[in-house]
């Protein structure tokens, strides 16, 4: 990756706190944010028996990667705006090359390609070590600046605001 | 139409371990099969809103769609994802979700399904999805 891609460590700390501290379901499922740079973010989940979908095979649901990727693509769009906003998925494809090897940590590497006014385009890789052996691949684009509704009492929200901002 | 209990098809859902983490049931009228995905405030994924993670809405969609292949193809075996796409077309709100799916074309080793989410309103969807499946065939014992 290009080092002019790196973004200040206080940056990065910020993002693993707010995408993951202050977002109930990513905690749920024990998301990381393992590394980022501008517009990419590695994003890991842990095995967990908890997330099986096949108990024959203890093989990880499906419904585990599209959380994982979708969380992948949403942290490498914030992490490619000049500013930070509220986002909102529009849509998501996932498309699943092979199952997810039982015991092995689930790794997705999330790129945000291009950002226009409105909408940002993003795709995203799930694998265990070795990202050109995909267990998943996924295309989706995000609203910019999505809910313009005032901030709730929901406890992680204020936060969230007071770290991410809210320019929306 | 034959009021007829599914107690298969609530076990086959609730041995499914990732489908009890989500907190997903099944509601079964007839031949319609309705999912309910209870809310909890572990599914959040915007705290501002707040609004349901994407992910989880994906993700009750597709086991939504499986649910449905099951209750059609039998409950034998699993069916595969092979792609899903997911148009997210409301926030969803901190409460509970329903989720139905059709089958649009079953052929003899792929399946194509919508699924669709609602809310309070039905006629305002929250998600709609539509995905391909492998069904394993009963000759082939891996179903690769």
């Amino acid at each position: 990756m290009p080092s002019d891609n790196r973004l200040p460590p206080d940056i990065v700390e910020t993002m693993k706190s707010v995408l993951i501290e202050h977002v109930p379901h990513a905690r749920a499922l024990g998301l990381s944010i393992v590394d980022a740079a501008r517009g990419h973010s590695w994003v890991s989940v842990p095995y967990d028996e908890k997330l099986i979908g096949n108990v024959e095979t203890g093989v990880i649901h499906g419904g585990v990667i599209t959380t994982l990727l979708d969380n992948a693509c949403g942290t490498a769009v914030q992490l490619a705006l000049p500013e930070r906003m509220s986002i909102a998925t529009l849509d998501l494809r996932i498309d699943y090359m092979k199952p997810a090897t039982p015991g092995l940590a689930l790794m997705a590497h999330a790129h945000c390609y291009k950002v226009t006014r409105n909408i940002a385009f993003v795709r995203g890789t799930a694998y265990h070590t070795d990202e050109a052996d995909p267990i998943a691949t996924s295309v989706g684009t995000f609203m910019l600046a999505a809910n313009r509704a005032t901030p709730t009492d929901f406890p992680e929200a204020t936060g969230f605001i007071a770290k991410l901002g809210d320019k929306a | 139409m034959s009021e007829t209990p599914a107690p298969d098809l609530d076990r086959f859902v609730q041995a499914i371990p990732y489908a009890r983490f989500l907190g997903i049931s099944v509601d079964r009228k007839g031949n319609e099969i309705t999912t309910i995905l209870k809310f909890d405030r572990k599914l959040i994924g915007n705290p501002v809103l707040p609004a349901l993670h994407g992910g989880v809405i994906g993700a009750f969609l597709e086991m939504t769609a499986i649910i449905q292949l099951a209750f059609e193809t039998g409950i034998s075996a699993l069916p595969k994802p092979i792609g899903l796409t997911i148009d997210y077309l409301r926030s969803g709100k901190p409460m509970d979700t329903y989720g139905r799916a059709k089958i649009t074309k079953q052929g003899r080793r792929v399946a194509t399904v919508l699924a669709e989410a609602w809310q309070e309103d039905h006629s305002r969807l929250i998600a709609t999805a539509h995905g391909h499946f492998l069904l394993k065939a009963a000759d082939e014992p891996d179903g690769k």
